[in-house]
């Protein structure tokens, strides 16, 4: 019993890791922004086809470095054509935008790539489990958390060491006083998206390794990334890291006693949460 | 300037003509809706878009292939046949209702068609059957379309679950082993797939060490793989379908929890398989129709035809589905010779299907009293490659339909028809 | 001031009679009796959304689940209680109410996201619940064997079973009731206390007013009609499942308010009719039609800054 606790408990980490990923780039553009990405599962699922277009010509590490880049591209166009339009009017016109935009985004895929389910390879030798008893662990898992770690601490030493990340930190504060000091907040704002949305093919090109790649891959991902972000804290990223990974922890132990509350549980923490602590485990106080 | 005038006129005047011409393209078809009303209507609302899609375009390939058929051979009692299709989405009943009553009410459909998703299948039976319309369920699983919840006008192609555990039973403990660990998605079709499983191998000698419940939709297995493996059974048994089994099947794999336990199930499809990558195309499943079987007329006629409507691919069981769906609508009007829903219906029970549609040994027939196809099952393994991209199942096996079907007292089935 | 008004009352007759006379022209048009129906069902749902969205400056983004309380409501009734449609939509109504009453408490405190995040966690809650209890819901295959029954007035009896049109007349007098209540709510002092708490909250306060026991009621009010429409819509369909109950059908209502105009009290309607007309005659017309109706989505953010009524009203102002 132990071990199957102490197993799902360190399952439970990878696949929060999963969700955090997610979260942070939706946070990222929500603390900067004020907008409410529903097209983020959109722009994983994208992130996960171009990686397979990629593949056969630039292999799979090729296409985990270009297929996120692609698509962070792809966002900074979207901001710039759509999502700027609403900056500053009520946040719910940006949820009925990016709803829109969710369902074109479904659609398309499903226009280009069909809807039948794709087959996606990851390397033969990542894909061993480490260990017989261990089985869980296996190369690609660990490789995904790696992939996670990697891309957190690129994002909090490009928030803390250069000036766009101190732009955007200081933007989350006040955007106002920002932009009185000259920064130009109309580009800060499109890159800080572009940012956000290469996370979100970046989680894609992970999710394709061990989920179906098809049309609708990113929507029943996109409901406990919002938890992750409420649960640690709306305008703290380090946050909503700790809230993804509680949440996967949570789901993991409650399928050893309690399976069928196993989706339930994440909610229910949300709410405990919420009416304990309405700024979340690392939220700062009086935001939001 | 004169010439300005004129080019800013006639820009205007082309935009404006334009924007009408556009005006006029939105609105006509909205109010011209009277289709012709000398043709035969069948009315297909199942899934295009959502979690379903990938199966419920198979279907509407095989439906569109029946009805060039049908039409080629001059049509229903003389009539041309139109199929109305409309999307059901993938899981919202409320949208499938609304759809079926379009079809019905505005539309006046002769046959009602649909749905892959159970729930919304039985949903829309509540429709026809208050309409008191022939209903032709193509895919929806579940055991009480045809069982408690069955009625006169709904009949049902694709197997139930009974049907589909009886046959792969004896495989499995012959194969695999008799210690059982099951996955079970949550709902119905879960739920009665493994009851059924449960039962024939009790028969068998079989033994269940354990199951859990996975909801549908899960994306994560592995809380659930990790309960599974500390059981150490001889077998784990996936009933998931669609995505779920995708995510399902690709994680126990990558786990190499193929390598040290058999990993098998009951139904399978072909679409699954083609979205699994080559390693975890494995375990002994059964299949409701594949598209290769070497001494069975009209089959290798109907896979080249349907290659050439879908870019090539062969077709799956829900193409078949979809193909049997439309041409039994057809061959009811003819038994019946009428459009009337009781005659037809009545004209269908016992009903065999003649080669060219059943596509399969053994005639499959429509059950008296019951309105389920008892078809035969293949049972088989899968394979990570074949003679074609898509051969990717071994059928060891053909199951006959009646043997697996149980009694019609077991289906719980009390028909009542209108006076 | 006063051909305002009279403008207010002539588009408000032009609704009423638009309804009224939805079975007679719609078929005309290559509608159909039950597509009016779903838009006055989902109609009540937005605009009681709206209620405490546009009226109060609170966004509940859990509305389904006092929805699908209302069907499951209505539908267990007619399936395990009594065969009664009008106990049914009492039953279904009160249901979804006292769900709301009993958590309204506990998350008035909290505004705007974080509003609308618990709002989310408890919807989501009962959504699990309902799909995982598979002996009493029916689970993910949903609850049938039961069909709405003819209404009994006692000296008449009325077919809402068979005939839809008189179910359309059904639901439009509850959906009169309701419309009516929350008229004259919001035309009360209540209503115009509401109106400054969206206004500026903290001046509310100062004022004196019980800001919290005011959103409390308004919560409690905009559940119970929306409560109803669900139970509405369980009889519409004969069939509840839990998707009725899920996050995405709250936002749903929340799209079809913000597409109409949440600052005007008929918008949330016209986004109901605009989602499920644009959506059914589309999907008809392509598989694609999902792309046709983002895209719509998109432009109203785009040219219609707020809400499609938003700028009709604008027009006629001018």
């Amino acid at each position: 019993m132990t071990q199957l606790v102490l197993f799902n408990v360190f399952n439970g980490l990878i696949v929060g890791a999963f969700y955090a990923l997610m979260a942070l780039g939706l946070s990222l553009i929500l603390n900067l922004s004020g907008v409410i990405n529903f097209a983020h599962g959109g722009f994983l699922a994208l992130g996960g086809y171009l990686a397979y277009m990629m593949i056969p010509y630039v292999g799979f590490w090729g296409a985990l470095v270009f297929a996120p880049f692609v698509t962070a591209i792809l966002g900074l166009i979207v901001e710039r054509v759509l999502i700027r339009r609403v900056y500053g009017r009520d946040p719910l016109y940006s949820l009925l935008l990016t709803f829109g935009l969710a369902f074109m985004f479904e659609d398309g895929t499903r226009y280009i790539w069909g809807a039948q389910s794709l087959p996606f390879q990851v390397p033969g030798w990542l894909m061993a489990p480490l260990s017989v008893d261990y089985f869980f662990l296996t190369g690609y898992r660990l490789f995904m958390v790696l992939m996670v770690a990697i891309a957190v601490a690129g994002l909090f030493a490009i928030l803390t060491y250069t000036r766009l990340g101190m732009r955007i930190r200081a933007g989350t504060l006040d955007l106002e006083t920002v932009s009185v000091l000259g920064v130009n907040v109309r580009i800060l704002r499109n890159l800080n998206f572009g940012l956000g949305i290469y996370l979100a093919g970046l989680a894609g090109v992970l999710a394709v390794g061990q989920l179906g790649l098809q049309p609708t891959i990113g929507t029943s991902l996109i409901m406990p990334s919002f938890v992750a972000i409420i649960v640690g804290g709306l305008g703290s990223l380090p946050g909503t890291l700790l809230g993804g990974l509680l949440i996967g922890v949570a789901s993991g132990v409650t399928t050893v006693f309690f399976p069928s509350a196993t989706e339930a549980v994440m909610y229910i923490m949300m709410a405990a949460v919420l009416l304990v602590r309405p700024r979340g485990l690392l939220g700062e106080e009086g935001r939001f | 300037m004169t010439s300005d005038i004129r080019s800013a006129l006639n820009r205007r005047s082309i935009l404006k003509t334009a924007a009408l011409a556009g005006v006029a393209q939105i609105t006509s078809p909205f109010v011209i809706t009277a289709r012709a009303a000398d043709e035969v209507k069948i009315g297909f609302d199942n899934p295009i878009t959502g979690v379903y899609a990938a199966l419920g375009k198979n279907e509407l390939i095989g439906a569109q292939l029946a009805l060039e058929q049908i039409n080629g051979k001059g049509g229903i009692l003389g009539r041309k046949a139109e199929l109305l299709v409309e999307d059901s989405t993938s899981g919202d009943a409320g949208t499938a209702v609304q759809k079926a009553r379009k079809l019905i009410d505005r539309d006046q459909v002769n046959f009602l068609v649909g749905n892959i998703n159970s729930a919304l299948a039985a949903a829309m039976a509540g429709v026809s059957y208050e309409k008191g319309v022939f209903h032709m369920v193509p895919g929806g699983h579940t055991d009480p379309v045809t069982g408690t919840n069955c009625h006169w006008n709904v009949f049902r192609i694709c197997n139930t679950t009974q049907m589909e555990a009886n046959a792969v039973a004896g495989s499995l403990i012959k194969n695999a082993g008799k210690k059982w660990y099951y996955l079970t998605p949550d709902y119905a079709f879960g739920h009665t797939l493994q009851a059924g499983l449960e039962k024939a191998a009790a028969k068998l000698g079989g033994t269940k060490l354990g199951g859990d419940l996975t909801p549908l939709g899960t994306t994560d297995f592995s809380s659930y793989l990790i309960k599974a493996q500390s059981a150490n059974p001889d077998v784990i048994i996936f009933l998931q379908a669609g995505d779920d089994a995708v995510n399902a099947l690709k994680q126990a794999v990558q786990f190499g929890l193929d390598k040290r336990f058999h990993l098998a199930g009951a139904q399978q499809e072909l679409e699954v398989l083609i979205g699994l990558p080559p390693e975890a195309r494995t375990g002994t499943w059964v299949f409701e129709w594949y598209w290769k079987q070497p001494n069975v007329p009209h089959v290798e006629q109907f896979v080249a035809d349907v290659r050439k409507r879908s870019g090539g691919h062969v077709p799956t069981a829900r193409t078949w589905f979809g193909f049997a769906a439309i041409h039994a609508c057809a061959l009811a009007a003819e038994q019946a010779k009428s459009l009337e829903a009781v005659k037809m219906a009545k004209a269908m029970q016992g009903f065999k299907l003649p080669p060219e549609v059943a596509l399969m040994p053994d005639s499959p027939f429509f059950r008296e009293s019951q309105n389920q196809l008892i078809p035969n099952l293949f049972v088989g393994n899968a394979q990570a490659k074949g003679s074609d991209p898509e051969d990717l199942f071994n059928v060891t096996e053909v199951a006959k339909g009646i043997d697996a079907a149980g009694t019609l007292e077991d289906t719980g089935c009390k028909m009542t028809w209108p006076a | 001031m006063r051909g305002d008004d009279l403008q207010k009352r002539a588009a408000t007759a032009i609704v009423w009679l638009l309804l009224i006379g939805a079975p007679y022209w719609l078929p005309a048009i290559g509608g159909y009796t039950e597509l009016g129906t779903r838009v006055v069902v989902l109609g009540l749902a937005a605009m009681s959304l709206n209620f405490l969205l546009g009226y109060t400056g609170v966004l509940s983004f859990g509305h389904a689940a006092y929805f699908g309380l209302g069907a499951y409501g209505a539908g267990m009734t007619l399936r395990y209680l009594v065969p009664s449609t009008g106990l049914s939509v009492i039953i279904g109504t009160l249901v979804g109410t006292i769900a709301a009453a009993i958590i309204g408490p506990m998350i008035i405190r909290l505004r705007g996201v974080y509003f609308a995040m618990v709002t989310i966690a408890f919807g989501q809650t009962f959504y699990f619940i309902a799909f995982r209890w598979n002996t009493v819901t029916g689970g993910d295959d949903g609850l049938i064997g039961w069909t709405r029954q003819p209404l009994n007035l006692g000296f008449a009896t009325i077919d809402i079973l068979k005939s839809s049109v008189a179910f359309y007349y059904f639901v439009l007098v509850l959906f009169a009731v309701a419309v009516g209540i929350m008229a004259w709510l919001l035309r009360s002092p209540f209503g115009r206390t509401l109106l400054a708490i969206r206004e500026n909250e903290r001046r509310a306060r100062f004022l004196g007013i019980p800001v919290d026991q005011h959103i409390w009621i308004s919560w409690v009010i905009s559940c119970c009609f929306v409560s109803l429409a669900g139970a509405l819509y369980a009889l519409l369909n004969n069939f509840v499942d839990p998707r009725t109950l899920y996050w995405s059908q709250s936002g749903d209502f929340v799209i079809m308010a913000v597409l109409g105009g949440m600052r005007s009290f008929w918008g949330p309607l016209l986004g109901a009719a605009i989602f499920v007309v644009l959506q059914d005659y589309l999907s008809s017309q392509t598989q694609n039609w999902m792309s046709f109706v983002g895209l719509f989505f998109v432009l109203v953010v785009l040219f219609f800054p707020r809400g499609v009524l938003g700028i009709i009203r604008r027009r006629a102002t001018a």
